[in-house]
């Protein structure tokens, strides 16, 4: 699982009211190259959580994303870079996404995340 | 034989031994592929070359996700099969997985999503596998969090096998529910083996652009009476090329090839990252197709 769908993703629990972002539990981070397109990030930024970006990127061990960040920074291919980095060649492979508001913890096994909720979760 | 979903649960039915021989068969692997495309067609993204973050839905073992990436689409695929999703990291699907149930709802965030599409999956929601299981429930909280999860305006696409007219009914009656425009396209309608249905779903408020596409070939009525003879392949003849999409334009140009990520890979190693094994499905040619 990449970030960038740690960053959509929130806890979905009956009752919880902020389940975003999950917290990351990281035991194996992979690196997987993806082709480079500058388009698809500008598009996606705006619907970024970015200081939930930040979280999880340094949760897996990557602190090159400014905390802050504007769209006026996507002029810069340092930036760029980085953030296609941080979404998109990052892979939590084994490890757990913890819910922030209850604690209950989602198993993440060759880098897929167990959502299944319980039954007296639904 | 009888229709998968009376048989077993999905998590049931799709066993090791089914997963794979689903993923195994050319032919399963060639229709869904061409679902897929029509669905992709049916979202009418905008035509700008910009890659999209997609939903697929009942993604199974990646067949529908790979027609995603090959149009340069990055998704992230639903399924509560394990085995399922297993063929699917085997394949090595460029998208994301995540086991879950979409009768219990999608647990993602508001407006992020441009787009879903669910191929011939839907259709499971309407049984009651569990004694807690109420399918109007699950209907319920699967519309409702994929309307909140998409963006306004954008598209959900479902190609579903429904077992009845009612269940069809019961199923856009819940989308409309939540809010979603749209209807029913019926490609050769008059075709009992090529009919193909599809819920096209928009979020948003009625507009031109949650009018109902046009379904393909409606008006061909040849095609109805070849129907006895001759198999699949040659009864699509008579469908006339206008029907067919134009290729679509690739967004990343090519890709860069399998030798390009094996060096790349390697680079990574040798900095000493964690990078998996190369094996014969590391940045393999995608089948072009048409
Ligand atoms: C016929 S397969 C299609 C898979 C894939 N979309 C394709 O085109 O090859 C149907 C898939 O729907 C999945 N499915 C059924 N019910 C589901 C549910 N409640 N939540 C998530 N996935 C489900 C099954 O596990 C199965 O993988």
């Amino acid at each position: 699982m990449r970030l960038l769908t740690h960053n959509m993703l929130s806890s979905n629990i009956k009752g919880v009211t902020n389940g975003f972002p999950l917290l990351i539990e990281a035991e194996k981070v992979l690196e997987k190259p993806v082709d480079f397109n500058p388009d698809f990030l500008r598009n996606m930024f705006p619907k970024i959580d970015w200081k939930a970006l930040v979280g999880a990127a340094k949760a897996v061990g990557y602190g090159e994303l400014p905390d802050a960040a504007d769209s006026a920074m996507l002029d810069s291919d340092d930036f760029l870079r980085h953030l296609h980095h941080a979404l998109l060649q990052l892979h939590l492979e084994e490890g757990a996404l913890v819910c922030p508001e209850t604690g209950r913890r989602f198993p993440v096994n060759k880098g897929i995340p167990n959502m299944l909720l319980h039954e007296d979760e639904v | 034989m009888s229709r998968p979903e009376i048989q077993a649960p999905p998590e049931i039915f799709y066993n090791d031994e089914e997963a794979r021989k689903y993923t195994s068969s050319s032919r399963i692997i060639d229709i869904q592929a061409k679902l897929s495309e029509r669905a992709l067609e049916l979202l009418s993204l905008p035509n700008d070359g910009v890659p999209r973050l997609l939903l697929d839905i009942g993604c199974g073992s990646g067949l529908s996700g790979e027609t995603l990436s090959e149009n340069g689409h990055q998704w992230i695929g639903l399924d509560i099969s394990e085995s399922m999703l297993n063929v699917a990291l085997e394949r090595e699907v460029e998208g994301d997985l995540m086991l879950g149930d979409m009768g219990q709802g999608l647990g993602i965030r508001p407006g992020v999503i441009d787009g879903a599409i669910s191929i011939s999956a839907v259709q499971w929601l309407c049984n009651a596998d569990k004694s807690s299981h109420e399918p109007r429930l699950r209907l319920k909280a699967f519309f409702g969090s994929l309307y909140r999860c998409l963006a306004r305006g954008a598209r959900a696409v479902f190609q579903v096998y429904p077992e009845s007219l009612a269940q069809r009914e019961l199923i856009l009656g819940f989308a409309m529910r939540a809010g979603f425009a749209g209807g029913v396209v019926v490609d050769y309608p008059h075709s009992t083996k090529m009919r193909k249905e599809y819920l096209v779903l928009t979020c948003g408020p009625p507009s031109l652009s949650t009018a109902t596409p046009k379904a393909k070939g409606e008006d061909e009525e040849s095609c109805s009476e070849d129907e006895s003879s001759g198999d699949g392949e040659n009864q699509t003849v008579c469908i006339s090329d206008r029907h067919r999409p134009r290729k679509k334009q690739r967004i990343t140009k090519k890709g860069k090839g399998r030798e390009w990520v094996l060096k790349k890979k390697e680079q990574l190693r040798k900095k000493g990252n964690a990078v998996p094994a190369d094996t014969k499905y590391t940045a393999r040619k995608r089948k072009a197709r048409f």
